[in-house]
């Protein structure tokens, strides 16, 4: 699997750290609750088909990135940087 | 039908005339007391255990697929009991004695064959490490034995024992680990169940969970709807799909683990061997096989099968850790999906819907746990209560933090496991 990193073009996926669901971008406040951190920490909706996710290229640019992919055929639709805010 | 060496004898000289198939293909009756959703390894057991400790035999089998196709069709068939934590321990202990008794319980030649796991260790850290692992086994009940080079050596003397980067400083051996045969597993488990009326449907997905006022009432699938009291989903690889018809959303994320097997050769090594620092684990099939696997791709994926990456990483652990593997030839890989909850330990529980319970998270060690898995949801299933050694499988333990079981120390979230 190759990754279409924004920055350093499309490299080979050894280079890229899986974090997991892009809902990691999605912090709650410290005192959102049970239910916030648990949906936040642990819960996932885990698509067969579609789904963003957050990579960072490890040994390229050091950039985070949201893929948008396809985790039955492995098709990738878009990578874009994380917004710097 | 009773499986006898007379009889095997008998059909033998008779053209094997008299076999018939193991189990029926009924059609799915109106109403249920209890539907299994899922014929694998865990699913055919459960119904398995339902009829024969509870009793409970107007039970169904649904299967999207046909029963074995799935995950327990697809791992490397190692059975081990050598857990560190309280939760795991016991659970995997109570596993194991069932997988001594299966054969027998069964009537069913599932070629459990106690040949010993061992694993490696590198340093003297590891070494401290595996003597605390060990203890925690022998309390438990169950065999351990800390070995030093000499004893790996005479169990495997073609490791390479003096490797700059990981030279072998000794291995903790369990020596009533070893493997069994998968399909027959299923099979086995599936037979029993269906001798004691269970039904097992196979080609029959479920689309939907009925619901009514918090209560589970039956099942829509593609043969139909069908009522039932209580429903079991027993799915791993699918279960976040199956959990979100019944509007739920699990601590689960969906991994490839990929296996490699060569082609056959003379016996060569004994038991299960593993190099936990290459994350490279390895046995031999009683075709001649060796059959081996790695970690995780390490990203989600449905795709059951693996990228490039991972099949050369674990090529490169196989040399590093017995060089004389470069002359075999490999034959094939496959993956299976793994069910990944984000403390690396499994789920056996009910849901906040009545009726419906959930067994899922296996993770990549669903295969030694499924009669053990099997007997637990049973008991869940037709009690109401937890089975003692699985009480600690509880999925409100992600909310409240309680009991959080991570075997492996590395912190309880998704991508570290």
């Amino acid at each position: 699997m190759r990754l279409p990193c924004p920055l350093c073009g499309t490299r080979d996926r050894r280079e890229f750290y899986y974090q997991g669901a892009a809902v990691a971008l999605n912090r709650p406040a410290p005192d959102a609750g049970q239910e916030a951190w648990e949906n936040y920490m642990h819960l996932r909706d885990n698509p067969a088909g579609r789904t963003r996710d957050l990579w960072m290229h490890e040994a390229g640019c050091g950039s985070w990135i949201v893929v948008e992919r396809d985790t039955v055929t492995h098709e990738i639709f878009s990578a874009e940087l994380i917004d710097a805010d | 039908m009773v499986f006898s060496g007379l009889r095997i004898l008998r059909e033998g000289l008779t053209g094997n005339k008299g076999w018939k198939p193991h189990w029926r293909d009924p059609e799915p009756k109106a109403e249920y007391d209890v539907i299994v959703i899922g014929g694998g390894g865990h699913g055919l057991a459960t119904a398995f255990y339902l009829a024969k400790e509870h009793g409970l035999t107007n039970v169904a089998v649904l299967e999207k697929g046909y029963i074995g196709g799935g995950n327990v069709g697809r791992n490397t068939t190692i059975v081990r009991a050598n857990y560190n934590l309280p939760g795991n321990s016991e659970f995997y202990s109570h596993s194991l004695k069932l997988w001594e008794g299966m054969e027998q319980e069964l009537n069913f030649n599932t070629m459990m064959s106690q040949r010993g796991v061992l694993n490696l260790f590198h340093s003297d850290s590891q070494r401290d490490y595996a003597a605390r692992r060990g203890n925690s086994m022998v309390n438990q009940g169950d065999d351990a034995q800390l070995l030093g080079p000499d004893g790996v050596r005479k169990l495997a003397p073609f490791l390479d024992f003096d490797n700059v980067r990981f030279p072998i400083y000794g291995g903790l051996y369990h020596p009533r680990g070893g493997t069994a045969r998968h399909d027959a597993v299923a099979w086995g488990y599936a037979r029993g169940a269906d001798m004691r009326g269970v039904d097992i449907i196979q080609n029959c997905e479920v689309t939907g969970i009925d619901i009514e006022n918090g209560q589970v009432r039956g099942v829509q699938t593609t043969r139909g709807a069908i009522r039932a009291k209580k429903v079991g989903m027993v799915v791993a690889g699918r279960s976040s799909q199956v959990a979100a018809l019944a509007g739920m959303r699990l601590p689960i994320e969906s991994h490839v683990l990929q296996a490699f097997v060569t082609e056959g050769l003379k016996p060569f090594i004994p038991g299960v061997v593993t190099f936990g620092m290459g994350h490279f684990y390895i046995s031999q099939s009683d075709k001649g096989g060796l059959v081996f696997g790695g970690d995780l791709d390490f990203y989600a994926s449905y795709a059951a099968r693996g990228n490039l990456p991972m099949a050369e990483h674990v090529m490169e652990a196989a040399m590093t850790l017995m060089p004389a593997i470069g002359k075999a030839r490999v034959l094939r890989s496959w993956g299976g999906i793994m069910d990944m909850s984000s403390d690396g330990s499994p789920i056996i529980d009910r849901t906040h819907i009545d009726g419906l319970y959930v067994n899922c998270g296996w993770c990549y060690g669903g295969f030694k746990a499924v009669p053990g898995s099997g007997f637990s949801f049973a008991h869940l299933l037709a009690t109401d209560r937890p089975h003692e050694p699985a009480a600690r499988f509880r999925l409100d333990r992600f909310a409240t933090g309680y009991s959080i079981m991570d075997e492996e120390g590395t912190g309880a979230q998704h991508n570290l496991h």
